[in-house]
């Protein structure tokens, strides 16, 4: 143990006091919440959870938002593979110009887009479905995903392509089944942003759905306001929320410092 | 990048997200372009108003006073979180089976929605049963966030720092582990302190990474939005309103769509030429 190593320990745990706190909340019983500071739960009650996981509208708002943010990854990705091998590998016209339009858009504020948005979705129809939600997301989604991969693809040599051509593979067969396997971690890197900026957004999440596609973040902010302040519930519902990030982050862990490093401005 | 064939067919790759980001981002801008020079009176009947929407903007108070509530928020949080993420990455170690599990538990407050940032540190801040504004007012500190908008800025600013140093600190531990050890053993040769190895070494190495961090965070805190909102509300009063929480009020709250939709506009182009500028600054100097 050196001072050195003091450093992280000393701000892992700063991280950890707020969460440890949600946790503490979300085992408590609302009597003892109202009745003053306790460091620990002392009546230890799973009751905000059970009420959770009964409730439809509770816990079909977290299908509601998984299932936006699933699609949204698969959007973008689907979307940005093809343009990042483009950005990687030619030049064509106004290929800078698009590069920075694209990521001009994740400069944008989302309190900008909301009232458009609305307007938008609304007038085609995909008002308060996942869809919306999740197209909505590509906004920012969208640049970061061809951003992330085109960093990847830069690091990819050039051989490889000329390889498979002369070898007579066509391009859907060369970029399906060689290419694509190549760049996984990339991919992988990339679905993680993805999905993280799809799951921790509220406020475009929040306004373009009302009952057929309420994602949690909505319900959440809902039920604190109206049905006074019931913070027990409150915090299991946060801790819930927490649950999928940790699992995410779990598995891209070995990629998430490559996927900073990489990539250019 | 001359390696780079010029090929017009790359087009068609491009495409796709072409036509997504155009539908998705084009036609809101227009639709904000559009209210920002026109005058409704209801009935979906609008009439060309000119300027008169931006030159309302420029002298109104709330507008001023938000915004430079926005710039001081987001100049304390960078002086904040830029040198102590880069502090942080550095005391991090390099190699060893703490490395995964010091990522992933700094990745953390990253995967957190933000409401729930909010509400976290909301039952965090109570005076009376949270873990910080008890333990405060036990100091003998006297602290409402509700109440008074310093504890109300200081409750807001650390959130905003449990929240996003991890970023810097990830970005900065990425340019860090990609530094090659020829370097560091160079300067060992040299006989060089760990200052001047930091100066030296680590920090122009670094250059790439830090202004991506710092261009992040100064993007995402100009546009925070529902973490200040689920926090403290704006308040007490409007010490915490920034700009995004001004703006949504008048576009969904009110129907004032025309002063909105030129806040809008004002509110993009600031952030764009911002960060514009900051690159672009940053990107010359390497060219030197």
């Amino acid at each position: 143990m050196t001072k050195r190593s003091l450093v992280p320990i000393v701000y892992i745990i700063f991280l950890m006091l707020p969460i440890y706190w949600l946790l503490n909340m979300s085992f408590k019983t609302t009597n003892e919440i109202l009745g003053g500071f306790t460091a620990f739960p002392h009546q230890f009650t799973l009751d905000s959870y059970h009420t959770i996981l009964t409730d439809p509208t509770w816990y079909m708002a977290y299908v509601h938002s998984l299932i936006y943010v699933c699609l949204n990854t698969v959007f973008s990705l689907a979307v940005a593979l093809p343009a990042a091998y483009a950005f990687s590998r030619y030049r064509f016209l106004g290929d800078k110009h698009l590069f920075f339009w694209l990521l001009s858009n994740r400069m944008a504020p989302p309190a900008v887009f909301v009232l458009p948005f609305v307007q938008l979705y609304s007038a085609v129809g995909l008002f308060d479905t996942h869809i919306a939600v999740a197209l909505a997301h590509t906004l920012f989604n969208i640049p970061l995903a061809v951003w992330i991969l085109e960093g990847f693809m830069s690091g990819v040599p050039k051989e490889l392509d000329e390889t498979a051509y002369v070898d007579g593979y066509s391009f859907p067969h060369f970029f399906f089944r060689i290419f694509i396997p190549t760049v996984s971690a990339g991919i992988g890197v990339a679905a993680f942003f993805c999905f993280m900026f799809s799951w921790v957004e509220m406020l475009l999440a929040k306004n373009l759905t009302s009952v057929a596609a309420k994602p949690i973040v909505a319900a959440m902010t809902k039920t604190a306001s109206a049905s006074g302040y019931e913070l027990g519930l409150l915090a299991a519902a946060g801790v819930l929320t927490l649950i999928p990030g940790a699992i995410v982050v779990y598995f891209v862990r070995n990629y998430i410092a490559k996927g900073f490093a990489l990539g250019r401005v | 990048m001359s390696s780079k064939t010029v090929n017009q067919n790359a087009w068609w790759l491009v495409l796709p997200v072409f036509i997504m980001v155009a539908f998705n981002a084009l036609i809101p801008l227009m639709t904000v372009v559009n209210y920002s020079v026109q005058e409704s009176f209801g009935n979906n009947e609008f009439f060309w108003s000119g300027t008169i929407w931006f030159e309302q903007l420029l002298e109104d108070d709330q507008f001023r006073s938000s915004l430079l509530r926005q710039i001081s928020f987001t100049s304390i949080v960078l002086f904040i979180q830029v040198p102590l993420g880069l502090g942080i990455a550095l005391c991090m170690p390099r190699k060893g089976p703490w490395v995964s599990v010091c990522l992933v538990l700094m990745a953390l407050p990253l995967l957190v929605p933000w409401n729930v940032v909010g509400s976290m540190w909301n039952i965090m801040a109570l005076p009376d049963i949270g873990l910080l504004g008890k333990g405060l007012n036990a100091l003998g500190i006297p602290f409402n966030y509700t109440r008074q908008p310093i504890s109300a800025w200081f409750t807001v600013v650390l959130m905003d720092v449990w929240h996003w140093t991890s970023l810097v600190v990830l970005l900065c531990y990425a340019g860090l582990v990609s530094i090659p050890d020829a370097y560091y053993q160079a300067a060992k040769v040299d006989g060089a302190k760990p200052w001047a190895v930091f100066r030296f070494i680590q920090l122009p190495k670094l250059k790439h990474v830090l202004t991506i961090a710092i261009l992040l965070r100064f993007m995402d805190s100009f546009m925070i939005y529902t973490e200040v909102i689920v926090l403290t509300g704006g308040g007490p009063g409007s010490a915490t309103k920034f700009l995004s929480i001004d703006l949504v009020q008048k576009a969904l709250g009110g129907f004032d769509l025309g002063p909105a939709a030129a806040m809008s506009i004002v509110y993009f182009l600031i952030i764009l030429l911002t960060s514009w500028l900051f690159y672009t600054l940053m990107m010359r100097n390497e060219a030197q």
